[in-house]
């Protein structure tokens, strides 16, 4: 729980923060809330010799409207998205999955940023940009590239973001009056989803669904959404939430209970935003 | 002036806590001190080959490094005789986070550093993660010189009730696993330790500094007066800091090698696999009753894992569970047995309730399964076996164990005043047939537990010198008071406790002019310290009575000042006035200051306003009380929650009512904690899996139900303050009120029994695994459902309820069978 030593940096721009990159390469690891790295440097299971903190860029924390899609700032923290009028109005379920992050001193310091490059597939917001088809924006040395979230995820703990880019801006859709739901089952109330479900209905009035936790990188189950597509009823489309998924087997259930509780969250989630109605 | 003993007084010690100021270990700033850093094992059972610390040496700060080869001679901790742990782990490693060697360094950092530098070789031994393991043919002993890993093997009794188990009217038999439970206390364990001419200060996190300076000074050699130890703030123990730890030796003795003062604070991960865990029983109960549900007889063999090395007290548990095991009922007979058994695992000792918990579970399930056997109501059944008050004090067939006063039956009937029972079992049978809603349970837990450790003669078994506590009472010439108590508070409220008892037997000394010092073996006098419930029981009377006799003084120095007769004196608050003559007035402190003035005192009498006194009590107390649960269960992810829980406690004389319900209210957080989330789980190769906080999984605030809790006062006559203590009452009432409410919603699908913690996982494979049953029952015509699923009394199978081992061969949650 101590972690080895390292030295500190604090970023003065997002220039100075790719000129860090560079200079000590591998050695380096971006800091944003720290609420993810920290952790694993107390365990030693990380042990970067420089941290590069951005968490203190104004031009990481923005959140712009554009041409019917949001631009959020990777330093924007979960709590900023769970309270920005904006962030309610055009993506509510996006504030839904921030409001349901750990508790509110985590969410007051971890960042969107810092939960997407963690890439840990229990994780609540990851899940949600894959259901809202995101674009994330990564600047590197030889300037900028857009990855889709489904790209962007790559495995357990593992992202396509390179060891000398920093992810700068989440695209999500503005979906104003679209119906959406989330559903987060867990143990205790603060605590991590056993399973957790996007549902958000798009532009074309389809639904799209994104699983928490069920599989080494977060989830679409495509297959409900093809069962609705080819209007089946709810309960028969949840049916196919754990097709091809992966979930894994802990303390907090199996997975066959996790396979489960995909479906039974995936049909409540289904009902409420509204799917084959 | 009314009393203080009975009235609701904030606490006087939550300013500092709350505000920040409190001072716990790590808080504690010696000049020149230097940081502990341990290497642990982190194999479960293995022969250390090697142990390479040139590279740690070489790191800057690093003062030394010591395995146990280094510290030949070093004692070890106190345990069973033959059985005692070494401070250090030499040859071989028994458990994961074992100690294998200690670093000392200019700081924490560095001194982490280096532990992480020094390479230890390990060839693995087999690895036995639990008692069926350890007790099963051929198993070879953990702790060395041991014939088997049973090291204790106890018979209570002399039969085995097999006759009249026999001639009962039913039996029935169950099997109960009370899982192992880590204590964690916010304040993880730690130490400072600093030599000098006076000797050896050791300022620990424990909750009883007396017995920890008497073991130092018998390791070191030392006279008792050359050790000091000191319990500052304490957040928290639960009876893990009742044990002795090898930290407290080595960093006495790395201080002494060293010359610097040696600081070592755990880890909360440390703490998961260092400080000692609880409970950790497998019990085997066989019961014969009557039609009404009597208990006629019961069998009770009892398996203990110990863990590594049997800790002094956590061995011999099982005895305080079997003398509880009959709980608040005349039980016709009980036969029982006991053996402990050793793990390559943590190990176990006592936590909340220590051995009565687990008594108080049992004997909760076995009248739960009576009731359900019979089809009778658990309510009906209690009654039918409940001790009366006219019966009380109530020997028990334990010799010494003898209930004190108090009326079962009026608690059950208080309980039931607050819980419409009715109501709630119309609703109850509503619900099971509306599939849409959540299924409703109700669960009864009458319980009755042991406060007030001491006597002597019972509390020298468990290795303290005595059980007896002590008070000095001092008046300052300025009439303010000092209070100082033997016993040692980790967040039960002391410091306000005892300056209401002390208020009142002052004859109403105000509160704010009281101070309760505790904790120092340098500035109180001898003292056991605090656990077993026993700080109001027995050092509240040892507070009452050397008041009182400071108070016989001021009134003897009173009537002297004002030329009347001793009786003639009326005391109010801080004035002592002459009954019938207006005006004849002195104030307390002015008495006071005539106390230290020898030439205007009385003839003959003493200096000063100092009584030291001690209080040995008569018997143990036994606190109880009536507990309901009423949960829901979701049908389709087996989540349970807590929608009321109602406690009626008689813990006799109420000294706060606003402290004893946040005693009742911890106490049941913990227990609820028990029933619903919290497991210390081992892989097969003894890993451990919860180590953290993110497995280990406590409740947070928006976890714990809220808790309606009532008082029936009973004294007991054991003490002359009439209290029983009730540290311990809610985690000794709370996981059958839950499991028995979670069973009773699940009871019409045929589950019987459940073992804790009741995770939506187990609870949704327990519903699953009793559907399934219903529906081979019904296609191949086996029976009634409810039958179908109990296990058959000849042979004991895995019990109902559990979750089947996945077939990817992942043991991490796995269950002892
Ligand atoms: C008690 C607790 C409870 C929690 N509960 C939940 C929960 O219920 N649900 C949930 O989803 N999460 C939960 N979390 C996780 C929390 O949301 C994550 O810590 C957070 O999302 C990570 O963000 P951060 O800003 O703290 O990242 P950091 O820890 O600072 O960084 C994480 C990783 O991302 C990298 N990184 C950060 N920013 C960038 C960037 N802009 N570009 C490139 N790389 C970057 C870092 O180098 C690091 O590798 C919990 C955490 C804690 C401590």
């Amino acid at each position: 729980m101590i972690p080895a030593e390292f030295d500190y940096v604090a970023a003065s721009s997002l220039e100075d923060a790719l000129r860090l990159l560079g200079e000590h390469g591998d050695e380096a690891k971006l800091l944003a809330g720290g609420h993810s790295l920290i952790p694993l440097m107390k365990f030693r299971l990380a042990a970067p010799s420089v941290l590069v903190d951005i968490s203190r860029l104004p031009e990481l924390r923005t959140l712009r409207p554009s041409d019917g899609h949001l631009r959020l700032g990777a330093g924007l923290r979960i709590r900023d998205l769970e309270l920005s009028p904006v962030v309610r109005e055009q993506v509510p379920l996006l504030a839904a999955a921030a409001a349901s992050v750990g508790d509110r001193q985590v969410r007051a310091r971890a960042t969107v940023g810092g939960t997407v490059v963690h890439g840990d597939p229990a994780a609540d917001i990851p899940a949600v940009l894959v259901t809202l088809d995101a674009t994330l924006v990564l600047r590197g040395p030889a300037g900028e590239r857009e990855l889709s979230a489904a790209e962007f995820f790559v495995d357990f703990w593992e992202t396509a973001c390179g060891l000398d880019e920093v992810l700068v801006e989440i695209v999500v859709p503005a979906l104003p009056g679209r119906r959406w739901a989330f559903e987060k089952f867990r143990q205790r109330s603060q605590d991590w989803a056993t399973v957790g479900v996007a549902v958000q209905e798009t532009a074309d009035g389809e639904h799209a669904v994104g699983l928490v936790n069920m599989a080494p990188v977060p989830w679409r189950a495509s297959p409900v959404e093809d069962a609705l597509r080819s209007g089946a009823a709810v309960p028969e489309a949840a049916g196919h939430a754990a097709e091809g998924a992966a979930p894994p087997s802990d303390l907090r259930g199996d997975s066959a209970y996790r396979a489960h509780l995909a479906q039974v969250l995936t049909a409540k989630a289904l009902t409420t935003a509204g799917a084959g109605s | 002036m009314a009393s203080m003993v009975g009235a609701t007084v904030v606490r006087k010690e939550d300013p500092a806590l709350l505000t920040g100021r409190g001072r716990y270990v790590d808080d504690i700033q010696l000049p020149g001190a230097v940081s502990m850093a341990f290497v642990r094992s982190h194999q479960a059972h293995a022969r250390v080959t090697a142990i390479d610390t040139e590279a740690a040496r070489q790191l800057p700060g690093v003062l030394g490094v010591w395995t146990a080869a280094d510290l030949e001679g070093l004692p070890a901790t106190r345990s069973i005789p033959g059985m005692e742990r070494p401070c250090l782990a030499s040859d071989t490693v028994r458990f994961v986070g074992e100690p294998v060697a200690v670093v000392a360094a200019q700081d924490r950092y560095l001194a982490a550093d280096a532990a992480a530098a020094v390479v230890v070789d390990y060839e693995p031994l087999p690895v036995l993660a639990t008692i069926e393991q350890a007790m099963a043919e051929g198993a070879a002993p953990i702790v060395p010189g041991q014939a088997s890993n049973v090291v204790m093997d106890q018979p209570l009794t002399e039969g085995d009730a097999e006759a009249e188990l026999a001639a009962a009217p039913h039996r029935t038999s169950l099997r109960i696993r009370n899982q192992r439970l880590a204590a964690v206390p916010i304040e993880p364990g730690g130490c400072v330790a600093s030599w000098d001419s006076t000797g050896l200060t050791l300022y620990a996190t424990v909750q009883a500094p007396h017995p920890v300076r008497n073991e130092l000074a018998v390791m070191f050699g030392l006279p008792q007066h050359e050790v000091r130890v000191v319990a500052p703030d304490v957040g928290g123990g639960f009876g893990a800091k009742a044990s002795f730890y090898p930290e407290f030796i080595l960093t006495a003795e790395l201080s002494r090698r060293l010359g610097r003062p040696v600081k070592f604070v755990e880890t909360r991960s440390e703490n998961l696999v260092s400080m000692t865990h609880g409970r950790a029983q497998l019990q085997d109960i066989d019961v014969g009753f009557d039609d009404e549900g009597r208990l006629l007889a019961m069998r009770v063999a009892i398996v203990q894992d110990c863990g590594a090395w049997p800790d002094a007290t956590g061995a011999g548990l099982p005895t305080l569970t079997i003398f509880m095991s009959g709980g608040c009922y005349k039980v016709g007979t009980i036969a029982a047995s006991f053996r402990s058994v050793t793990t390559n695992t943590t190990p176990v000792a006592a936590y909340r309730g220590a051995g009565r918990p687990e008594a108080a579970y049992l004997i909760e399930r076995v009248v739960d399964v009576v009731a359900d056997e019979l089809g009778r109501d658990p309510v009906d059944v209690r009654r039918v076996n409940l001790i009366q008050p006219g019966e009380m004090p109530f020997a028990t067939q334990w010799p010494g164990i003898v209930y004190d006063e108090s009326d079962y039956p009026r608690l059950l009937d208080t309980l039931l005043e607050h819980l419409d029972y009715e109501a709630l079992k119309r609703e109850a049978e509503e619900r099971r047939r509306d599939p849409q809603r959540p299924l409703l349970g109700i669960g009864f837990s009458t319980f009755v537990e042991m406060g007030g450790f001491g006597p002597s003669p019972l509390f020298e078994q468990f290795g303290y010198i005595g059980g007896w506590e002590s008070s000095t009472v001092r008046m300052n010439p300025d009439g303010s008071v000092v209070v100082s108590v033997g016993t040692s508070p980790h967040g039960q409220g002391h410091e306000t406790a005892f300056a209401q008892i002390a208020s009142d037997a002052l004859g109403g000394i105000p509160m704010e002019r009281i101070t309760v010092r505790h904790g120092d073996t340098q500035t109180i006098q001898e003292g056991i310290g605090t656990m077993g419930s026993r700080a109001i029981p027995v050092c509240g009377p040892a507070v009452q009575r050397s008041s009182d006799k400071v108070r016989q003084k001021l009134l003897q120095i009173a009537a002297h000042l004002l030329e009347a007769s001793e009786d003639d004196i009326e005391q109010d608050g801080e004035r002592f006035a002459v009954r019938g003559t207006p005006g004849a007035e002195v104030t307390v402190a002015e008495v006071a200051l005539t106390a230290y003035k020898p030439h205007k005192l009385p003839e003959g009498m003493e200096i000063g306003l100092q009584v030291m006194d001690y209080y040995e009590p008569t018997n143990l107390s036994y606190p109880s009380g009536a507990h309901a649960c009423v949960v829901e269960v979701d049908r389709a992810t087996g989540q349970v929650s807590v929608l009321r829980y109602v406690a009626v406690d008689d813990c006799g004389t109420v000294i706060n009512p606003l402290t004893a319900r946040g005693q009742v209210e911890g106490g049941l957080a913990q227990g609820i904690a028990q029933a619903l989330l919290e497991e210390v789980v081992y892989d097969g190769e003894g890993q451990p899996v919860t180590s953290s906080l993110i497995d280990y999984q406590v409740p947070g605030a928006p976890d714990v139900p809220g808790m309606e809790t009532h008082h029936v006062e009973v004294r007991t006559s054991f003490n002359p303050l009439g209290a029983k203590g009730l540290g311990e009452s809610g985690a000794t009432a709370a996981p059958q009120a839950v499991v028995n409410a979670v069973v009773d919603a699940l009871s019409h699908l045929g589950v019987r029994d459940l073992d804790m913690p009741l995770t939506p996982f187990r609870v949704w494979t327990a519903m699953r695994a009793a559907e399934e049953g219903r529906a081979a029952a019904a296609s191949d015509g086996t029976g009634p459902p409810p039958e179908a699923m109990r296990p058959d009394p000849a042979a004991p199978p895995p019990p109902d309820g559990m979750p089947t081992p996945p077939a990817d061969g992942d043991d991490t949650w796995k269950v002892t069978p």
